[in-house]
């Protein structure tokens, strides 16, 4: 029995934070949040250069063919970084295609995705989270009609993976005509989440039969915990770093014990949290039985602990914690997305009770 | 990460399985027919006291963590119960091994993994909870003697044990941590007064213990004079560690489960209402995360690597969890919940409530949750001490 990350994972996770402090500064954030028409290329470039774009790519479709778990933990390290990159697509999209794919279908579009020249999004907020405002797909003929809100990447996606109202799942072409994209401005200014209006658009079936959702869902749900965990562990570094420097009364604030025991609170509630997501993030690959209740479980737990650490991180760092000076604002909302992209908690502990025929 | 278990593990949880299936007239919900005998052949098959050296009466395995924690499962899974846990197994003997002389452990190994010496612990004092080492029970030296006065408090199996370790000031001049010895009380010394302590529960799980000029021969200390507070400390984590057993709140959750799915109010299951459930599940999630954290810790121990806060914790999260899971048991019930003695409506015995209130008590001792904050945010975070009060 072995509950730990490899001596290769350690070394990927060390590598790509260093990756990205150098791709994905805070500086470069700022940018990219306060200019629509920067895309962050060469944010991108640089995690395709690390490999990323491929990493649960098979080898023989030019990716790395990792896990799972791999995928999470760089998924936890873009949250730390509060990196611009819509990476749940990076996943969601190969996973879609070696689950549900023709040959013909992994032979064209996994090579590209490997390599980062075509970027995919998964449109599969509806039948998961809840239609909002009459949003839904609906296939007729080869073709998609309706909208799909919600959907991270969406904007830039060269591929579309898309749920329709049944669940089934369709490949549609990012350049194909009747497709309209509109952007859904949020209050994380480090993701671009896209409203898709589809007029009678051409789309390709995928198989893989009514579990492809479930996988689909499973993994997007175990990427947005990962994400969240990193973002949160920032928060808290951040906070008990100021909380040692910051001096009021004569005394560090850090030596105050109502602001140790709001750090302490926030540790004890988010290392389990780092256990959750690991083992949900395996079980997706080694423990299918498991494999959706667990990763429910970490999206629910997360989105609960990172809410309690946004508010309480910033807490402790008084009123600079408000300001956009400190850019503490980016994880918060960060975390503020992630609590509700592909459910709220409340709806996902429902779906968890399901699993379990604990609910109807 | 690999959860899969090797053969050799898989065929040792089935010779467990094996023998709690063939000994099921042994034992009935949780405890055992003939608790001496049954810890008798615990020992014997190395179910307790299993890294225990035969020569002092244990089992005499290699420690092996994954099979303690087989062990452990399987009794659990089973309902089985343990065998003797109290603290003169859990604590006491795991200190005499460590930093005892070999006669100490000659002399009172054996009969306490027997049974036959009950032992309760006297740390805490009216004065000395939280700051336990401002202890003022003291020994003063009279021959080869030591004259003790003073009182402890909590001391949970004192009426019913033949014998004490406690921590006694025997070093006047010396300072708060260094003036402290652990010392070995027989509880029959004429001077000591032994008065239950009655708790919110009904019942009196706890004791006060008084001394008045009781005589203990300076022999029975342990570890040395003025080193009983590092002698303490060596168990005093193993009892953090025990507060907080995941395998014990998860046992509590699928019980909690199960009364959800079967009790009813106006006809409805308890789990078909929307927010039980829902308050059900949020702590369900809590429960896997502690799980999880424990098996981790365990990877840990196996690979000697430091485990930080995911250890640190343990204690706080456990004994809140615990906690918890009572408080919607009760709210589940509503009220039937209130329902606590002999009655036709009462549920699983009162238990619910019992454990709503002693586990209260958990969460304070043990080091309190606020004190367990102390060591999260200095030890796990780096942050400061907090300073002392300048003088007045």
């Amino acid at each position: 029995m072995d509950f730990a990350l490899t001596h290769d994972q350690r070394l990927m996770q060390v590598s790509l934070v260093r990756t990205l402090e150098q791709a994905s500064s805070l500086d470069r954030v700022r940018r990219f949040a306060g200019d629509l028409k920067d895309k962050g290329a060469d944010v991108w470039q640089a995690l395709v250069e690390f490999g990323l774009a491929g990493i649960v790519v098979p080898e023989e479709h030019g990716g790395l063919g990792l896990t799972m778990l791999d995928a999470a933990l760089a998924s936890e390290a873009l949250g730390a970084a509060v990196a611009p990159v819509p990476f749940m697509g990076v996943v969601l999209g190969p996973i879609a295609l070696l689950r549900g794919g023709s040959p013909e279908q992994k032979a064209l579009w996994l090579p590209k995705l490997a390599s980062g020249e075509v970027m995919a999004a998964a449109a599969i907020s509806e039948p998961i989270a809840g239609a909002r405002d009459g949003a839904g797909v609906t296939a007729s003929g080869g073709k998609l009609f309706g909208k799909a809100l919600f959907v991270p990447g969406g904007m830039a996606a060269g591929l579309l993976i898309v749920a329709d109202t049944g669940g089934r799942l369709h490949l549609v072409k990012g350049d194909a005509a009747g497709l309209t994209r509109t952007l859904m401005p949020g209050i994380d200014e480090t993701r671009r989440l896209a409203e898709l209006n589809f007029d009678s658009v051409e789309a390709e079936p995928l198989g893989g039969g009514p579990g492809l959702l479930g996988a689909l869902r499973d993994a997007g749900w175990v990427l947005v915990a990962a994400d969240s965990l990193g973002a949160a562990q920032v928060m808290l570094d951040k906070a008990v770093a100021y909380a040692k420097e910051r001096r009021q009364f004569d005394r560090v604030i850090g030596s105050f014990q109502a602001v140790k025991h709001m750090c302490a609170e926030m540790a004890a509630e988010l290392e389990p949290c780092r256990s959750l997501v690991w083992y949900a993030a395996y079980a997706f690959d080694a423990a299918p039985d498991d494999a959706s209740l667990m990763a429910a479980h970490a999206k629910a737990l997360t989105s609960e602990v990172g809410r309690f650490v946004a508010r309480t991180a910033t807490e402790v760092h008084g009123g600079m914690g408000i300001t956009d000076l400190l850019g503490l604002h980016f994880w918060f909302k960060r975390l503020g997305l992630n609590r509700q992209l592909l459910g709220g908690p409340e709806r996902v502990r429902e779906i968890a009770a399901r699993l379990q025929g604990l609910a109807a | 990460m690999d959860l899969n278990e090797t053969p050799e593990m898989a065929a040792f949880r089935g010779e467990v399985r094996g023998f709690l299936a063939a000994r099921r007239d042994d034992y009935a919900a949780g405890a055992a027919k003939d608790p001496k005998a049954w810890q008798q052949t615990l020992i014997a098959h190395g179910y307790a006291a299993r890294t225990i050296p035969r020569e002092y009466g244990g089992y005499g395995a290699e420690p092996d963590i994954l099979k303690s924690r087989i062990i452990a499962e399987e009794f659990i899974a089973a309902a089985a119960p343990r065998g003797i846990a109290n603290q003169g197994v859990s604590m006491l003997v795991p200190t005499l091994l460590e930093v005892g002389s070999e006669e100490q452990k000659r002399r009172w190994v054996e009969p306490t993994l027997k049974g036959e010496i009950v032992w309760c612990q006297g740390y805490s004092e009216p004065g000395a909870g939280s700051d336990l080492a401002n202890l003022q029970t003291k020994a003063v030296e009279d021959g080869k003697d030591f004259i003790i006065s003073g009182s402890k408090i909590w001391t949970s199996t004192a009426h019913m044990a033949q014998m004490m370790f406690a921590l006694i000031r025997t070093e006047r001049q010396a300072a708060k941590h260094e003036g402290i010895s652990y010392v070995l009380i027989p509880m029959d010394t004429p001077g000591i007064e032994v008065r239950p302590l009655k708790t919110m529960t009904g019942g009196s799980e706890f004791n006060e213990v008084f001394f008045t000029d009781v005589r203990v021969p300076q022999a029975n200390v342990v570890g040395g004079r003025g080193r009983g507070w590092f002698v303490a400390n060596t168990t005093l984590k193993h009892e953090r560690g025990m507060l907080g057993d995941p395998n014990a709140t998860e046992a509590r959750l699928i019980a909690l489960i199960e009364l959800m799915k079967s009790e009813t109010v106006d006809g409805q299951k308890i789990i078909d209402n929307p927010i039980f459930r829902d308050r059900l599940m949020q702590l369900q999630g809590r429960v896997l995360a502690m799980k999880f954290n424990g098996l981790r810790l365990l990877t840990a121990q196996l690979t000697r690597e430091p485990a930080g806060i995911a250890g640190l914790i343990v204690k706080l999260q456990g004994c809140e969890l615990n906690h918890q899971l009572a408080a919607l048991a009760i709210d589940a019930l509503g009220e039937l919940g209130i329902l606590y003695t002999d009655g036709p409506h009462l549920r699983a015995n009162g238990r619910w409530q019992w454990n709503y209130m002693f586990d209260l008590g958990l969460i304070i001792g043990g080091g309190t949750a606020q004190i367990q904050k102390n060591i999260i945010s200095e030890r796990g975070l780096g942050m400061p001490r907090e300073p002392k009060p300048a003088a007045a």
